[in-house]
């Protein structure tokens, strides 16, 4: 692995039950993200992801990449588009730094309406130091 | 409470405990670490097994209250209660996660009972997103296990007063998904403070006129609707009723930042009518970018949604 590499690119459909199902996983019963009635009357449009899942996902589209060996040394997201169900996101990422063994990845999740999250993750791959791929 | 002061409540609360010596609800155990992977999609085999470590994202979902809220043993704090209902008085009663930004130091496995404490670090001055007006609140917290560091989590939220939406016919069960994307819901446009120094102006916008007041004693005209003269301070006026003519003063043409109810670019002209006195409105007729100061203007009403009438610029074409 090296600086410039690049991830392939994961869609996730966003639908209810990933967005319902990933609130309840993560503990978070904040209206917004299963009652669609509630998150209008607030001014969305439907429910919405909760950042917790998005975290989630972002975690989960690291280690496929990288492996069975792959620990997630730290996740740094911002959100900004709502995922809203029926759209698709599209998980891309890039390489921006290898130290040892532990990658830095640029990652971006672009839905329907724009850049749903942009983060940095660090992830340590035992016995994948610099330069090999 | 002006803005100035309502941002120095706010200021007191950064550097205050949000939760002290919390403890989470469960402890990290199978289930949960399973029923996450089964939202997630994660397949990765180091969340398996007998040697299973929980998702390092799920930091956070260890310290949530859940259903039942942060009551006793949760570690939260008077004051962050205090600072959201500070927040939520002033009418910014919604919120939103912005950013979340987590280090892992040490695994977590089941069987581990994790404690937090949690610190306020900042409470930003007053913003304008897409969503609506509010403040940012950005927390810190420290995630342990038998008093070793186990994760840090850095969570920033948006509490905000939404921005109105319209939802003409738009009931439970229909527009959902990309339907909804393409048809999005339209923002209102703020609705005016009428009150007794302002009422008969906008009485006469419901008419068609544009009313300017007229002192009684010495027959300035003003605008906006003041109680008393500018020039002699008379209480005591009248109105005379614009004739609709006016040129273009000065204006802007707004780019950026983006409201809700507005389309950007937009034109905002200060008009100078013909009677001398001048009001902000938006001019209309014309591209944004070819207004133009000196530029001839006339009055015209324009409805902008079903309960809002407003006085508007039409530029007269040469």
């Amino acid at each position: 692995m090296k600086a410039g590499d690049e991830l392939a690119p994961l869609e996730i459909p966003i639908t209810r039950t990933l967005i319902v199902a990933g609130a309840v996983a993560s503990r978070d019963y904040q209206d917004v993200h299963h009652d669609a009635e509630i998150a209008r009357e607030k001014g969305s449009p439907d429910i919405f992801m909760n950042i917790l899942t998005t975290n989630g996902l972002v975690g989960r589209y690291i280690t496929d990449h990288f492996g069975p060996t792959a620990r997630l040394r730290s996740v740094r997201i911002r959100l900004g588009a709502p995922n809203y169900p029926g759209d698709i996101m599209t998980l891309t990422g890039t390489v921006t730094a290898v130290e040892g063994e532990v990658a830095e990845v640029r990652v971006t999740g672009a839905n329907g309406l724009g850049n749903h999250v942009t983060g940095t993750v660090r992830v340590a791959v035992p016995g994948r130091a610099g330069g090999e791929s | 409470m002006n803005e100035a002061d309502f941002l120095g409540r706010l200021k007191k609360f950064e550097g205050q405990p949000a939760a002290t010596a919390g403890v989470g609800k469960d402890l990290v155990n199978e289930p949960m670490i399973r029923h996450w992977c089964e939202a997630m999609g994660d397949t990765h085999p180091a969340y398996t097994g007998p040697d299973a470590i929980a998702p390092p994202t799920m930091l956070q979902a260890w310290t949530m209250g859940g259903l039942s809220g942060h009551g006793d043993g949760t570690g939260r704090t008077s004051g962050y209660e205090e600072l959201f209902e500070l927040l939520d008085g002033a009418g910014f009663t919604s919120v939103v996660a912005t950013d979340c930004e987590q280090e892992y130091v040490r695994d977590l496995r089941p069987g581990d009972r994790v404690s937090y404490d949690a610190v306020i670090e900042t409470v930003s001055e007053r913003k304008t997103t897409k969503l609506g007006t509010g403040h940012f609140v950005t927390t810190r917290m420290d995630v342990s296990v038998d008093g070793e560091l186990a994760g840090t989590h850095r969570f920033r939220i948006l509490k905000y007063a939404p921005a109105q939406r319209s939802s003409p016919g738009k009931g439970p069960g229909r527009a959902e998904g990309r339907e909804a994307e393409q048809a999005p819901l339209r923002a209102l446009r703020p609705r005016p403070v009428i009150n007794r120094d302002n009422a008969g102006f906008w009485a006469g916008i419901a008419e068609h006129r544009l009313l300017i007041q007229r002192c009684e004693e010495c027959a300035e005209l003003r605008f906006p609707w003041l109680p008393g003269c500018n020039a002699c301070g008379s209480g005591r006026w009248d109105t005379v009723g614009a004739s609709g003519s006016g040129t273009v003063f000065s204006y802007v043409v707004m780019h950026h930042p983006p409201f809700p109810a507005f389309d950007p670019p937009y034109a905002v002209g200060l008009i100078e009518l013909a009677e001398g006195v001048r009001i902000i409105s938006n001019v209309v007729g014309v591209a944004a970018d070819e207004v133009r100061i000196g530029m001839p203007v006339r009055l015209e009403f324009r409805r902008v949604d079903d309960e809002l009438e407003l006085p508007v610029f039409r530029a007269e074409v040469a």
